[in-house]
């Protein structure tokens, strides 16, 4: 078989500070032993979710190879990134793009939106004549459901987030790429605009075989379009599997909190119960061996603190979260 | 929901705040832009208004316009805000700073950027307080500080601590404890949980429930997150480029959205109950320096009629607490004739 388009095997990011002026030295374990494969086919949106710190930016950062990891690799069909020279660099660029969060920021305000098409064509050699050039652009601007003659001669203050946000997918579509890391693409759009956005992302799953890294902090969204999730939680896997399993039926005390935090829009469902955060202190102190939510968890026991729990499989359908109180299920799950 | 009782039912027939006609320009080189263009509304005793739209339509300049906090280049045009009988546009600026805090408090947006880092979290409290109310003894203000913590669950130690030793959330409490710290009758918060982790936010919203609660206050709370306003609000109005559109409890709208662009926001809410196929709305709002004649939604609006292109549609009372800006409706709440909204979406 093929190998898969995309593999992180164990891969940890620790971030240290060199200490300064009254300050310690400091180590941040940003990511810690992450694994994840994404196959060729069929192509798929895996969204990585988390609150702030989990690590869901570190891990689209090492992707993109904007920083190497600390342990751990990254394989491109097969291929270690950090072996790679240059013009197998360059493939992998072509290939593995990204669509970040701010759609505002991205664009150069005195081009032309025609611009953003012209460098990235001209840069990747993709069309050998002007007619063919614009053919592409108005292709992959229909694939996002816009057209060449609204906004191709505009600047970038004359369109809409949602315009804009859509534009740098239909850019990543001209290079038809294998992967694209889209982090927090639709958190700074306005919410009646985000669904064409989250269309664009189905479309060019379904229609071209790219897959995406959805990396977001919005449950929503991610349920209504994510295939897989992970959910990180401080640097580590807290929960994987179908982003249904996950959602609708979340196991790891964390995964739990998280997803009945997030507020349903319906007056008729209120929160009925009140849940509390422990101190500062507390979190600040979590064990760096033991699971990191041990300072959180309401079912945390004494073996939480002795290592950091594996992913346990908990229905043999690669539904698997990281909690000791899963042991038992999993081991009656894999005997024969 | 909880019973109300029927004191507090009578309560909620009492308006704290009126704003009539608030007008809010910020100036350009190119012509001003027209922030709020002129809305009405009314906050009731104890209830709490979630003020909702996108961003640009107008809804914290809105607040800032209420609090006279508009800066420049912008400015109130014109307008009437009436809090508890007093009329606070045309107020001296001395007489307003009287009002500020004790009658009328904000909770702001980034908590993170309005405090003072060179302060002791108890001091940013305790000035506020001597501002109003004159020196104090120590003791005293002392105890007054620890029951405001209390109230928002924030552990005494935070007394003497620095802005920065603290987490985002626990930031965000100082602020509320700062805003119901003179009893305001009126507390605006803007986004006051937008920034923070949903676990946390949902921490910090509970904290204002429960807050408000027991003090009673009434409040405009301002966002863009569906689903905290359902949690949180008991009517809401929708603001568009710069107009209110549609005025209901907050179960109304929820249920039986009636303006169009009601209509998008809810349909536009993912959910986690259900995967359910995306509806796509398309559009860009109007230059706002330059709002087409007619209606500010015609644009994007699904149902625009020729009348829409001409003929701006007033804000009117269709139904029981149901206010709508739309020609769609007529004065009764039914359809008029010839429209099909169903077909149509």
């Amino acid at each position: 078989m093929a190998p898969p388009v995309l593999e992180i095997r164990n891969a940890t990011k620790v971030y240290r500070t060199s200490g300064g002026f009254l300050s310690p030295k400091k180590e941040v374990v940003a990511l810690q032993d992450y694994s994840l494969t994404i196959e060729k086919q069929p192509a798929s949106i895996t969204t990585i979710a988390g609150e702030s710190g989990s690590g869901k930016t570190t891990l689209a950062n090492v992707v993109l190879g904007f920083t190497p990891l600390t342990s751990g690799q990254i394989l491109f069909h097969g291929q270690d990134l950090a072996t790679m020279n240059r013009r197998q660099l360059l493939h992998y660029r072509r290939n593995v793009q990204a669509v970040f969060q701010d759609p505002f920021g991205v664009y150069n305000p005195f081009y032309r939106i025609e611009h953003v098409f012209h460098t990235v064509i001209r840069h990747f050699k993709l069309a050998e004549s002007e007619s063919q050039m614009r053919d592409m652009i108005e292709e992959a601007l229909n694939v996002v459901g816009l057209h060449g003659v609204d906004v191709l001669r505009k600047y970038p203050h004359q369109l809409s987030g949602g315009q804009r946000q859509r534009i740098m997918m239909a850019r990543v579509y001209l290079i038809k790429p294998e992967v694209i890391v889209a982090d927090e693409p639709v958190s700074m759009v306005d919410a009646s605009l985000r669904a064409a956005i989250l269309e664009a992302m189905l479309g060019l799953r379904d229609e071209l075989g790219v897959s995406f890294l959805y990396i977001t902090h919005d449950l929503s969204t991610a349920y209504q379009v994510g295939d897989r999730i992970n959910i990180l939680y401080q640097g580590s896997v807290a929960e994987t599997g179908t982003t249904v399993q996950v959602i609708d039926r979340p196991q790891h005390p964390y995964v739990q909190l998280l997803v009945d935090s997030v507020p349903a829009p319906d007056p008729a469902e209120k929160w009925d119960t009140e849940i509390e955060l422990p101190d500062e202190e507390v979190l600040r102190s979590a064990t760096s061996t033991g699971c990191r939510f041990y300072p959180r968890c309401p079912q945390r026991m004494d073996r939480c603190l002795e290592a950091l729990p594996p992913l346990y499989d908990i229905d043999g359908r690669g539904h698997e979260a990281a909690c000791y109180l899963y042991e038992d299920e999993a081991q009656m799950a894999s005997a024969p | 929901m909880a019973e109300i009782p029927a004191e507090q039912v009578q309560r909620r027939r009492r308006k704290v705040l009126e704003v009539r006609n608030l007008r809010v320009h910020y100036e350009t080189p190119t012509g001003d832009v027209i922030a709020v263009a002129g809305i009405d509304f009314d906050l009731y005793d104890g209830e709490t208004l979630g003020l909702v739209g996108e961003s640009g339509s107008g809804k914290s300049t809105a607040a800032y316009g209420i609090l006279k906090l508009v800066q420049p280049p912008g400015r109130i045009v014109e307008g009437d805000v009436t809090l508890d009988g007093d009329e606070l546009v045309h107020m001296n600026d001395s007489s307003f700073r009287q009002i500020r805090w004790t009658k009328l408090a904000l909770i702001p947006q980034g908590a993170m950027n309005s405090l003072n880092p060179t302060m002791r979290v108890h001091r940013q409290i305790t000035d506020a307080i001597e501002a109003h109310e004159g020196k104090q003894d120590k003791e005293a203000l002392r105890e007054r500080v620890l029951e405001l913590f209390r109230m928002v669950g924030l552990p005494q130690r935070v007394y003497n601590m620095f802005p920065h030793e603290l987490s985002g959330g626990m930031k965000q409490r100082v602020c509320i404890a700062m805003g119901i710290a003179l009893h305001p009758t009126v507390v605006i918060a803007d986004e006051s949980t937008s920034a923070l982790d949903v676990v946390v936010q949902r921490v910090v919203a509970q904290t204002m429930l429960r807050v408000k609660q027991a003090l009673g206050v009434s409040m405009i709370m301002i966002g863009h997150d569906m689903g905290l306003m359902a949690q949180m609000v008991d009517r809401i109005a929708v603001m568009y480029a710069g107009k209110l559109v549609e005025v209901a409890p907050v179960e109304t709208i929820f249920d039986e959205p009636m303006h169009p662009y009601s209509q998008v926001l809810i349909e536009s809410i993912p959910s986690l109950k259900e995967r359910k196929p995306l509806k796509i709305t398309e559009g860009i709002t109007h230059d706002p320096r330059n709002p087409p004649p007619g209606c500010i939604f015609q644009l994007r609006c699904p149902h625009v009629m020729e009348r829409c292109r001409s003929e701006a549609p007033p804000l009117r009372e269709l139904l029981m607490r149901h206010e709508v800006a739309c020609h769609l409706y007529n004065d009764d709440g039914s359809l008029i004739e010839g429209a099909k909204l169903e077909a149509a979406s």
